[in-house]
């Protein structure tokens, strides 16, 4: 165990999470706020950072294509961890950053990572003007009226990979679960969880054969918690789609080692009126024997919805300190669309 | 038919369990201390490999503020502009009395390979323990038990590796210790850093380029050959002894050879049988050794690292990795030298005819012959030693001069020894006096092999604790020299350096300490500035100057410089030296600095400020005779903080504390080395007193006690132990100045003078004499205690 | 008297149980008296002499040399009886291989404090050793030795010469001059003789035999 893995034990919290990617949402909670059904969403202050809460993010995945008709797939997360519920100025602050960006095209995958301790302004976000930044990477809002987060530009790089986008939100800031009071498991744990799922993208893709115009749909999540994942929880399945239709749907399935999945979504009508769903009116059945599977079926009777999830790259693996698989898929079946699909907690592919 | 055969000759090792101990501790010895050197060396090359180009902080391009430290907020900026820069703090404060180096990396940014080891893969600290107060802080065993109960530290974690003195930890530690509010004192430019300086981001940066590795590789080089030529000298001792049983156990066995050829063994099946036997012992002797020297080196390793680390720089972690590449050789080394060892036996058992009469002391009788022949072998080889330095250059030519020196001086020695013998002999008058010097002097073959291992180990012994007190003593005599100033003083910023200055006036002289970093003939150098002032002319020895350097130098028209850089380059007073695109100036004299990888120079200040003129103006040394007055008026009315103070005395303490760790292996070594020759005397005694009883039997029915006769076996041991230290003690001698004159300024660039340590000589005849004792100690106890019954029986078994 | 042994017993500890060499043995030897001391191999002979020679002490009994019991002394003290009143010759002549034949010579002499240098002259040339003095053991035939061991154990002028088959590994003709060569000087030092020898051609020389069988004189 270095330093860095330390440090990014620390970043992210759950014990086995060296081995299981960043599905642990902390281990402990002591001196840590804890989520609580009668906390109201408050904007913008909510964009910004809860330093009491043991972990959060800002959360960015959109698919993209080019003139050509090429489809892109890109990630932009920057996480926060707290060794202890306070901030403070200059190197004495317990605030650990960790920012992880993906490039996905149909043939490759670009991954990168930054880490920074808090305090010190290398890394961090505000509210109002709303910012979220790690070292050279940034999410900052571009808007003139309205939301904060209702226009934003976005820039992050890595080795071999780079990209520059505008984004544009067409509807509102949607609440996950009741309220944005977000349960997790079967025994209560939970998280203060929004999206803005409604971005409008432009922007160019640096590749090294060249830069890449793109457009497409984005969809920020902002999520913030101090309590563990359930003990006999190992990882996540995680989707957000743009349906053709125009409507979206956000899903998870945590597992279980010693019950059944645990499952939750959210219907995000065209207008932004969410309808979430109780443990079980998702089912997530994995359609093919790859391992993370690379395809799913995804049913919600609830909506008459029954589709097919395929990546349009199986190879998107993050192959960081805490390794997982993101990336773009294509929905085909009921309704027909483009998302991103989040997998934790399985071994490396060969 | 084999088998049979085989039995009948490893019946040999039932009926002989002391010898087959012998040549197993023997060869295992002299494996351990082989492959214990071997691994040092690995493990370091291996750390060298890994680093390549990483290895250490000094390895890193560092940006950094000529005028003082950078803000927090430069470094974020940095950072945010896509530089990947880690940042570094580092300070010197006083705690429990203690000189403390405080350095403080960051974990999170800092690069892996400079990382304290104990947080490697093994550790259970936790990222609360790193990253929330109290924090952690790493330091060598030493500097922890110093600082003992001294408050507001961060929890401390022993770390053998690092230096003395020093403290590695959390950069927010070290902001709090160092109350440094965030700034920080350089940045380590990482791999894919831009090229150039930051412009408008940080305006005030600098960019430093890294120490230079090669120069590092080719100084530790050189320390990894003088471990190497160590190792060697072991193995060679470790083989006279083995060499020597196996010589024995031939001889021996010969009668059963005879027999065995006589009833149809061909010679060829005998001599494979033989090597058979052979290889099994030294495997399992080989095994033994590599088990030995892994301990002998992980015991060595954590002071290997520290020399390495305070005489060149070079970073080497405290723990040894176990390699089977590295056991493998071992195992080969143990082979090789078992055959070597054998060689001459088998030979002579190839060459045996099947019907000559037995001899069963042939093997401790040596012609006169055969003994001049060795002689003149060692002649030559003497001869072939000097003549190295007068025909080749470097470090090679000064270890091919040691190498003749030592092992001519040891096949001289039985000459010299015989020689010596039958001076006394013919000086003795009393009959037993008289028998005791011929009777010495015929024991001579069979124990010249141990005596010359007790030779090479006294020589080694007495030019190295020479070469290394010498260097001590001119050591801290130059830091007394050196040390001009009672108290040295670092500036926070150049603003509060004006103010220093200003304040200083009336109160204390004090010379400006101000260098800049740059190539000096193509190599790593740094420019001093130095003032005017009498304390240089009286204080600043010069080992080769021009007769009126000072005021040459003061003139603005010489420039002195190092021991080092003068040799490399080969200057003498007078020649030209290029400091700097268009700057030329005459050599005015060089002078020592010890300890110092870089070479130096030193011009005038008015020179440094014009050609320099941003040369950073912190340092200062200050002249008073009042060192508590200034160092409280300094801290309590000028407002300096106690971390940037240092006054003469610590600095000295900590400078000679790192020079002793430097020689700790050394000295290990040289203990190791005298315990093998001690073993090595031990055995010959113990094998030759098997064979002693028929040659005093006689005697003793001659009418001479058993009490006598031991007492004269103990003399002849403690007699031969003291002629050897009489040839060891100039052998060792020209091995000092072999070391100091030659390998010194080969491998370091500088010379040192000679110095002689009488009193470590009466010690080490001391320790040589207990030797001898020791070894002679177990053979003549057997002898006094012999029963008159098994002498009769020399005389009863001949019927 | 010489020399007068009473009552000697000696008995050895062997893996097979105790094994008595000698059981009750008297002997008196008379100043000038030569004694031939003859037994099959096994008989006791070379225990006998040995006891005589002070190298070893018998179980029980005592031997008296002059005045001095032998028996009643310590080891230092039988060291100095063997130096200074006993001359010993054995089979193998056991000279000082690190010593030449002048240093053997006077090597008992010396180390007893009662060097002669013209009796030891005296010697070297009655045994016909003049021209070799300077040589070493090794180089020596077989007679030559024997004659230095001779001449080793005669220098101190000893009261008793013990002699353990002195002629054994000599050819006959040799064999003769030697003894001849032991008589002839034991007879002008006065020292009394004990020669042990299986050869009763040998013995009849002696003035006197005896003779050993199982552990007793017959």
């Amino acid at each position: 165990m270095n330093a860095r893995c330390l440090a990014l034990l620390a970043a992210l919290a759950a014990g086995p999470a060296c081995a299981q990617g960043y599905a642990g949402l902390g281990t402990r909670a002591e001196g840590f706020a804890i989520p609580s059904p009668d906390t109201r969403l408050s904007f913008p202050d909510d964009h910004g950072p809860h330093p009491e809460y043991r972990i959060e993010w800002w959360y960015l995945t959109a698919n993209l294509t080019d003139a050509a008709g090429t489809d892109y797939g890109i990630q932009w997360t920057l996480f926060r961890s707290a060794l202890a519920p306070f901030e403070a100025e200059g190197w004495a602050s317990p605030q650990i950053w960790l920012g992880n960006a993906g490039l996905s095209t149909p043939t490759e995958h670009y991954a990168a990572e930054r880490l920074a301790r808090g305090g010190t302004g290398l890394a961090g976000a505000t509210a109002q003007p709303f910012e979220a930044w790690i070292d050279d990477w940034r999410m900052a809002s571009t808007a003139m009226t309205g939301d904060q987060l209702d226009a934003l530009s976005l820039t992050a790089n890595g080795d071999g990979f780079a990209y520059d986008l505008a984004l544009t939100a067409n509807g509102p800031l949607v609440p996950q679960g009741i309220d944005g009071y977000s349960v997790k498991s079967r025994e209560g744990q939970a998280s203060h969880y929004y999206s803005q799922p409604f971005y409008d993208i432009t922007g160019t893709l640096s590749l090294p054969s060249g830069p890449v115009e793109v457009t497409g749909q984005g969809w920020l999540d902002r999520e913030y918690s101090s309590q563990p994942l359930s003990e006999t929880q190992d990882g996540w399945d995680w989707i957000s789609l743009h349906l053709d239709s125009g409507a979206k749907l956000m899903g998870f399935r945590l597992r279980d080692r010693e019950s059944a999945a645990f499952t939750s979504a959210t219907w995000i009508a065209p207008d932004g009126t969410p309808t979430p769903y109780r443990d079980g009116a998702l089912t997530m059945t994995p359609a093919t024997d790859a391992e993370p599977p690379t395809g799913w079926q995804i049913d919600l009777p609830a909506q008459d919805l029954s589709v097919q999830l395929d990546a349009i790259n199986p190879k998107s693996w993050m192959p960081l300190t805490f390794p997982y698989w993101e990336g773009p898929v294509r929905v085909t079946g009921s309704h027909q669309g483009r998302g991103y699909l989040e997998m934790t907690g399985y071994p490396a592919p060969e | 038919m084999r088998r049979a055969a085989l039995s009948a000759l490893l019946s040999h090792w039932r009926r002989q369990p002391l010898q087959l101990f012998t040549l197993l501790a023997g060869l295992a010895l002299a494996t351990a201390l082989w492959s214990a050197v071997q691994a040092i060396n690995a493990e370091a090359r291996r750390s060298y490999d890994a680093a390549a180009g990483t290895l250490g902080l000094g390895a890193y391009e560092t940006l950094g503020d000529p005028a003082g430290r950078i803000p927090l907020a430069t470094f974020a900026a940095l950072r945010r502009a896509g530089w990947p820069v880690a940042p570094i703090l580092e300070g010197r404060l006083l705690v429990a009395g203690e000189r403390l180096h405080v350095l403080g990396i960051e974990p999170i940014s800092a690069p892996v390979e400079n990382l304290p080891a104990g947080l490697g893969p093994d550790s259970d600290l936790t990222p609360a323990d790193l990253f929330l107060p109290p924090g952690l802080g790493f330091a060598a065993p030493e500097t922890i038990a110093a600082l003992d109960g001294a408050p507001d530290l961060p929890r401390l974690i022993a770390d053998p590796a690092l230096p003395p003195g020093q403290l590695v930890t959390d950069i927010a530690v070290a902001d709090r210790m160092l109350e440094a509010g965030g700034d920080l004192d350089r940045l380590l430019l990482l791999p894919g850093a831009p090229e150039g300086t930051p412009g408008e981001i940080a305006p005030a940066l600098r960019r430093t380029a890294p120490q230079d590795q090669g120069d590092l590789s080719r100084l530790t080089d050189s320390f990894h050959l003088n471990l190497t030529a160590f190792g060697l000298l072991s193995f060679a001792v470790g083989l006279f002894i083995v060499h020597g049983t196996i010589g024995l156990a031939f001889e021996q066995r010969r009668p059963i050879f005879r027999t065995l050829r006589a009833l149809g063994l061909p010679l060829g099946t005998l001599l494979s049988l033989l090597l058979a036997e052979l290889l099994l012992l030294a495997l399992l002797a080989g095994a033994l050794g590599i088990a030995l020297g892994y301990l002998i080196a992980g015991a060595l390793l954590p002071d290997v690292a520290a020399t390495l680390r305070g005489l060149y720089g070079a970073s080497l972690p405290g723990t040894l990795a176990f390699d089977p590449v590295w056991a493998l050789s071992g195992l080969g080394i143990a082979l090789a030298g078992a055959l070597v060892a054998a060689a001459h036996g088998l030979d002579k058992i190839r060459r045996m005819p099947l019907l000559a009469s037995a001899q069963p002391r042939a093997w401790t009788t040596v012609s006169a012959r055969a003994l001049r022949r060795q002689a003149a072998a060692g002649a030559a080889l003497l001869l072939a030693g000097v003549a190295a330095p007068l025909l080749a250059d470097g470090l090679l030519a000064g270890f091919a001069l040691l190498g003749g020196l030592l092992l001519g001086a040891a096949l001289l020695l039985p000459l010299l020894l015989s020689a010596a013998l039958s001076l006394g002999a013919a000086r003795a008058r009393r009959a037993a006096a008289q028998w005791f010097w011929a009777d010495t002097r015929q024991q001579l073959p069979g124990l010249s092999l141990a005596l010359m291992a007790l030779l090479l180990a006294l020589a080694t012994n007495i030019g190295v604790s020479t070469m290394v007190s010498s260097f001590r003593l001119t050591f801290t005599g130059w830091l007394d020299q050196r040390l001009v100033s009672q108290l040295y003083v670092t500036a926070p910023s150049e603003s509060e350096a004006a103010r220093l200055r200003d304040w200083l006036k009336g109160r204390a002289d004090f010379l400006p300490i101000w260098k800049v970093d740059l190539p000096l003939h193509d190599a790593p150098g740094e420019l001093y500035g130095i003032s005017d002032n009498p304390v240089y002319r009286s204080h600043w020895p010069l080992i080769d100057a021009a007769p009126d350097a000072w005021d040459q130098f003061f003139a603005n028209e010489g420039v002195l410089v190092n021991e080092q850089l003068a040799r490399r380059n080969g200057f003498a007073p007078g020649d030209p030296v290029t400091l700097g695109p268009g700057w030329v100036l005459p050599l005015a004299g060089t002078y020592s600095d010890y300890g110092n990888p870089n070479g130096q120079a030193l011009v005038s200040l008015p020179l440094m400020l014009q050609h320099h003129p941003e040369v950073p103006r912190l340092r200062h040394g200050l002249l008073t005779d009042d060192i508590p007055g200034l160092t409280a008026a300094l801290h309590d009315d000028f407002g300096l903080p106690r971390a940037n103070l240092i006054n003469n005395e610590t600095l000295k303490a900590t400078s000679l504390q790192i020079f002793d760790r430097t020689f700790t292996v050394t000295a290990a070594l040289n203990v190791l080395t005298l315990s093998v020759a001690g073993f090595a005397i031990l055995t010959a005694l113990l094998t030759l007193s098997t064979m002693r009883l028929p040659q005093l039997a006689p005697l003793w029915a001659l009418g001479m006690t058993r009490r006598r006769l031991a007492r004269l076996e103990i003399l002849r041991s403690l007699a031969l132990a003291a002629l050897t230290f009489t040839v060891a003690l100039p052998v060792g001698l020209a091995l000092a100045w072999c070391l100091l004159a030659v390998v010194n300024v080969e491998a370091f660039g500088w010379r040192l003078p000679m110095f002689l340590f009488p009193r470590q000589w009466l010690l080490l005849f001391g320790l040589a004499l207990l030797a001898a004792l020791i070894a002679a100690f177990l053979p003549v106890r057997r002898l006094a205690r012999t029963e008159p019954s098994h002498f009769l029986k020399v005389f009863a078994d001949e019927r | 008297m010489l020399i007068q042994a009473r009552d000697l017993r000696k008995t050895y500890r062997t893996g097979d149980g105790p094994l008595p060499v000698l059981s009750g043995v008297s002997l008196a030897l008379q100043p000038g008296e030569t004694l031939a001391l003859t037994g099959e191999s096994g008989s006791g002979k070379s225990t006998l002499l040995h006891l005589l020679a002070a190298l070893d002490a018998p179980d029980s009994g005592t031997i008296h040399l002059g005045q001095t019991e032998v028996t009643a002394l310590d080891d230092a003290g039988r060291a100095a009886i063997r130096r200074e009143r006993i001359g010993l010759v054995f089979q193998q002549f056991n000279l000082i291989p690190s010593l030449d034949l002048g240093a053997n010579l006077a090597f008992q002499a010396r180390l007893a404090g009662r060097h002669d240098p013209d009796w030891c002259a005296t010697l070297a040339e009655r045994l016909g050793l003049a021209p070799l003095l300077d040589r070493f053991p090794e180089q020596l035939s077989g007679g030559q030795q024997q004659r230095v061991a001779i001449g080793r154990a005669l220098a101190p002028r000893p009261d008793l010469l013990l002699a353990d088959e002195p002629t054994g590994n000599l050819d006959e003709t040799t064999a003769d001059a030697v003894l001849d060569m032991i008589l002839e000087l034991v007879a002008e030092t006065g020292a009394g003789l004990l020669m042990v020898t299986h050869s009763t051609r040998i013995a009849a020389r002696l003035s006197r035999r005896v003779h050993l069988s199982q552990g007793r004189l017959a």
